[in-house]
């Protein structure tokens, strides 16, 4: 049989080199907030005739938004992102005068403007519902385990997962935003809170196996009955995760502009869940039952004390 | 055993049935008009419109009372019906906010300055008669045509008389639902001196006359006076939830809280028509894709899930109908990643129950273990994601609203919905196939050959 727990350090070194340069890119660059967070205005407008992105720019600038970006995307639509103009104020008005005098007229796909207050809020809720959504996902587990030895180790593996996911997602994003100014907005948050959920419901998949094998006595040792467990899932996480990549590529390639990004999100969020529910989830289950943690722990500390407090590898035992 | 099947199946039919005769359009066998009020509700993003969150900014050292938010609300509610748009969501958010969502305005710098304008509430003489509740009135303010706008549907009549206005919401104080001496429900309120003085005027003069209250130019409610008033009185005679709507607002025209947009979408509609067609061809590719995988790895049982996924959509879109949920594109992206999700509780139901037969299991056994053992892993997954979505929907309540809960509703629907046709639709199905005699090949269930699993001997 396949032996995915007694490679896992190899797995987790594989996570870890995923992960590590969304990491470099979320510390320097951090992510790109779009206007949902920030504050400000994005407009996108439709004109009859061929505009030039520099004039818009230039009246934007006029009308006292000097600080804006104007995109020129198919059929003269040019998308605008400029701090807060509100719908209705005189500045708007003024605004599409100018453009009127210059290049005709155009038609509004779409204004969306937030006051930097809102940004904030909006900033507020999103982290409290990422961190409810882990509390929420945490105690659900240690209730539906609460027959196992360790309950809580459970939940605790499982957002640890999690966390691999979401951050996988945010760092790619980061690194989108430094490479190709990809924002992140609210629909950005809706995605990653699924693919949290996604991820977990992947967990807990392995996890149950687990718990039935555990049950059954099926093997001598916990890490071959994790194997056998993740072996027995193997094809059913492919296949699940297979049926929603199906849908999402579907989606991202025939969907509209609007949710390309949102949709992308998920896409790569619902890989990432894949791979940590196979070679991340139970692994760290294992790894902690079999004692590497604490090795790693105490290996740590014993390095990072060496002299001054002689007692303290000992200590911790 | 075997007609309780088939009573589960007489109950998949109706439920499909009736699922599928609320998806079909709203016109196709609508007997009677029974379908008239099951149609798609299309978000702001799909069909085009205006969403607004006004902030209440009252003057300094003052603050936003609930009361006074939910007046604005009610304010703001009869102004938008005076605008005529369909179905308008007019929700108070946190403690001073007001979201709005106008679908299908196609002006909505003046929609917003309707929206904004603070209410202005009058006290008039009505020189003894009765105006309806309802109706526009012209008074020393100001004509009728100044509690619309030029935009809207109702163009009131300036052709009455004009009232005089005795005071307005800058006079008054406070206003609020208490009990008179006889222990009945009223309107108590009050004015500040100078509203006082003035209210004190007419009163004196006018007992066993009426006398209006007017928003907006709009008369909500019309009162008789029974006694002089000066600083404080009381409007009575209305039953309880009259009291508490006029008291609210009362309140509101004596705050006159001034009103900040604070975040605004305006989506036109070639837009919103443009992303339906996409998402649909969308939905269409991915549910095909799912559906060849799905028979290819599976056969037969793989067929059933698919059948099973054409009931699911039935039910769902039915849902959507009748519950109503707004469709927004990142509700139709959650209903298609819910197509995804709920074919893998068939996955896990399938491959349990492929392993259960290379164990040597019979097809019947391998049929019912496969669903038995699935079952918490679908339970324990499904109420996971149900937990994401929960918080996703109060979340979406405080950011662009309808189109994050949109997604949420439609995703924790499909999951719910997916519990049903993956495990008790596709299950029947199975159990009725397992009577026929010709059901015995291995090959119909994805199984080439019986081979024995590493740990069956127990090693």
């Amino acid at each position: 049989m396949l032996d995915l727990v007694g490679k896992r350090n190899l797995w987790f070194l594989l996570s870890a080199l995923f992960l590590v340069p969304g990491f470099i890119s979320l510390i320097f660059n951090g992510l790109e907030l779009g206007i949902d967070f920030t504050g400000g205005t994005n407009w996108d407008l439709q004109f009859e005739q061929p505009v030039n992105t520099d004039e818009i720019s230039q009246i934007l600038d006029e009308n006292g938004f000097g600080d804006n970006v104007v995109q020129l995307s198919d059929d003269n639509t040019v998308i605008i992102r400029m701090a807060e103009m509100k719908e209705g104020s005189p500045e708007k008005d003024a605004i599409e005068s100018d453009f009127i005098d210059r290049f005709g007229q155009f038609e509004e796909l779409s204004i969306v403007s937030v006051g930097p207050s809102a940004g904030q809020a909006i900033r507020d809720r999103a982290v409290l519902a990422v961190v409810l959504a882990s509390v929420g996902i945490l105690l659900y587990i240690a209730f539906a385990f609460r027959n196992t030895n360790n309950p809580l180790l459970y939940g605790f593996c499982a957002i640890l997962a999690m966390l691999h996911d979401a951050f996988f997602v945010l760092g790619v994003f980061s690194i989108l935003g430094w490479l190709a100014d990809v924002e992140v907005d609210a629909l950005f948050v809706t995605a990653l809170l699924t693919v949290i959920g996604f991820s977990v419901h992947d967990s807990i998949v392995v996890f149950d196996r687990i718990r039935e094998n555990l049950a059954a006595r099926l093997a001598p040792t916990f890490d071959e009955i994790v194997n056998y467990s993740i072996v027995q899932t193997l094809v059913r996480s492919i296949n699940t995760s297979l049926t929603v990549v199906l849908t999402l590529a579907a989606l991202w390639l025939f969907g509209g502009e609007t949710t390309r990004w949102f949709v992308f999100a998920l896409l790569i969020g619902v890989v990432a869940g894949t791979y940590s529910s196979i070679f991340n989830a139970a692994q760290i289950l294992v790894a902690w039952e079999s004692g590497d943690i604490k090795r790693a722990a105490t290996f740590w500390r014993r390095d990072r004390v060496a002299a001054p407090e002689t007692g303290a590898a000992a200590h911790s035992r | 055993m075997r007609i309780k099947t088939w009573y589960t199946l007489v109950f998949i039919a109706i439920i499909t049935l009736v699922a599928g005769w609320i998806t079909l359009p709203t016109d196709v066998l609508n007997f009677n008009g029974a379908k008239d009020d099951f149609y798609v509700r299309e978000g702001l993003d799909l069909q085009g419109g205006l969403q607004v969150v006004l902030e209440a900014r009252p003057p300094e050292g003052q603050d936003v009372s609930g009361d006074a938010l939910e007046g604005t609300r009610d304010t703001i509610d009869r102004r938008v019906n005076s605008l005529g748009v369909s179905e308008p969501v007019i929700q108070t958010r946190g403690d001073n906010q007001i979201l709005v969502e106008l679908p299908g305005v196609d002006d909505p710098e003046a929609a917003i300055e309707v929206l904004k304008a603070t209410a202005l509430l009058e006290i008039i003489d009505t020189n003894g008669q009765f105006p309806s509740l309802g109706s526009y009135v012209n008074t020393s303010l100001g004509p009728a045509t100044d509690g619309v706008t030029a935009e809207s549907e109702i163009q009131p009549d300036t052709s009455g008389p004009t009232y005089t206005t005795i005071v307005s919401g800058a006079d008054l104080v406070d206003a609020y639902p208490t009990n008179d001496s006889l222990g009945s429900v009223v309107v108590g309120f009050e004015l500040n001196s100078d509203g006082a003085d003035k209210f004190f005027e007419f009163t004196s003069t006018h007992v066993g006359q009426p006398m209006a209250i007017v928003v907006d130019k709009q008369v909500i409610n019309v009162a008789t006076i029974n006694q002089a008033i000066s600083r404080s009185g009381v409007i009575t005679g209305l039953n309880r939830q009259q009291v508490e709507d006029l008291a609210l607002q009362l309140k509101s025209g004596a705050l006159a809280t001034p009103l900040e947009v604070v975040q605004s979408r305006t989506v036109g509609p070639t837009l919103g028509q443009d992303s339906i067609d996409k998402s649909i061809e969308a939905g269409l590719v991915g549910l095909g894709l799912v559906a060849i995988m799905m028979i290819l790895y599976y056969r037969v049982p793989g067929a059933m899930s698919v059948v099973a996924l054409l009931i699911y959509t039935a039910i769902v879109f039915a849902l959507f109908k009748v519950i109503p949920v707004t469709l927004t594109l990142a509700g139709i992206a959650g209903f298609i990643l819910s197509i995804g999700m709920a074919v893998d509780a068939n996955v896990l139901i399938f491959s349990r129950l492929k392993e259960e037969l290379r164990r040597g299991r019979s097809i019947r056994v391998a049929v019912e273990a496969g669903f038995d053992h699935a079952w918490p892993s679908i339970r324990d997954s499904n109420i996971s994601t149900m937990i994401t979505c929960a918080i996703l929907y109060w979340f979406g309540q405080y950011v662009g609203a309808s189109i994050i809960q949109g997604f949420a509703l439609t995703l924790f629907i499909g999951v719910a919905a997916s519990m049903f046709t993956a495990v008790v639709v596709t299950r029947n199905f199975m159990r009725i196939l397992l009577d026929r005699s010709w059901f015995t090949n291995h090959w119909w269930l994805g199984v080439e050959s019986t081979q024995q699993p590493e740990f069956a001997s127990g090693d």
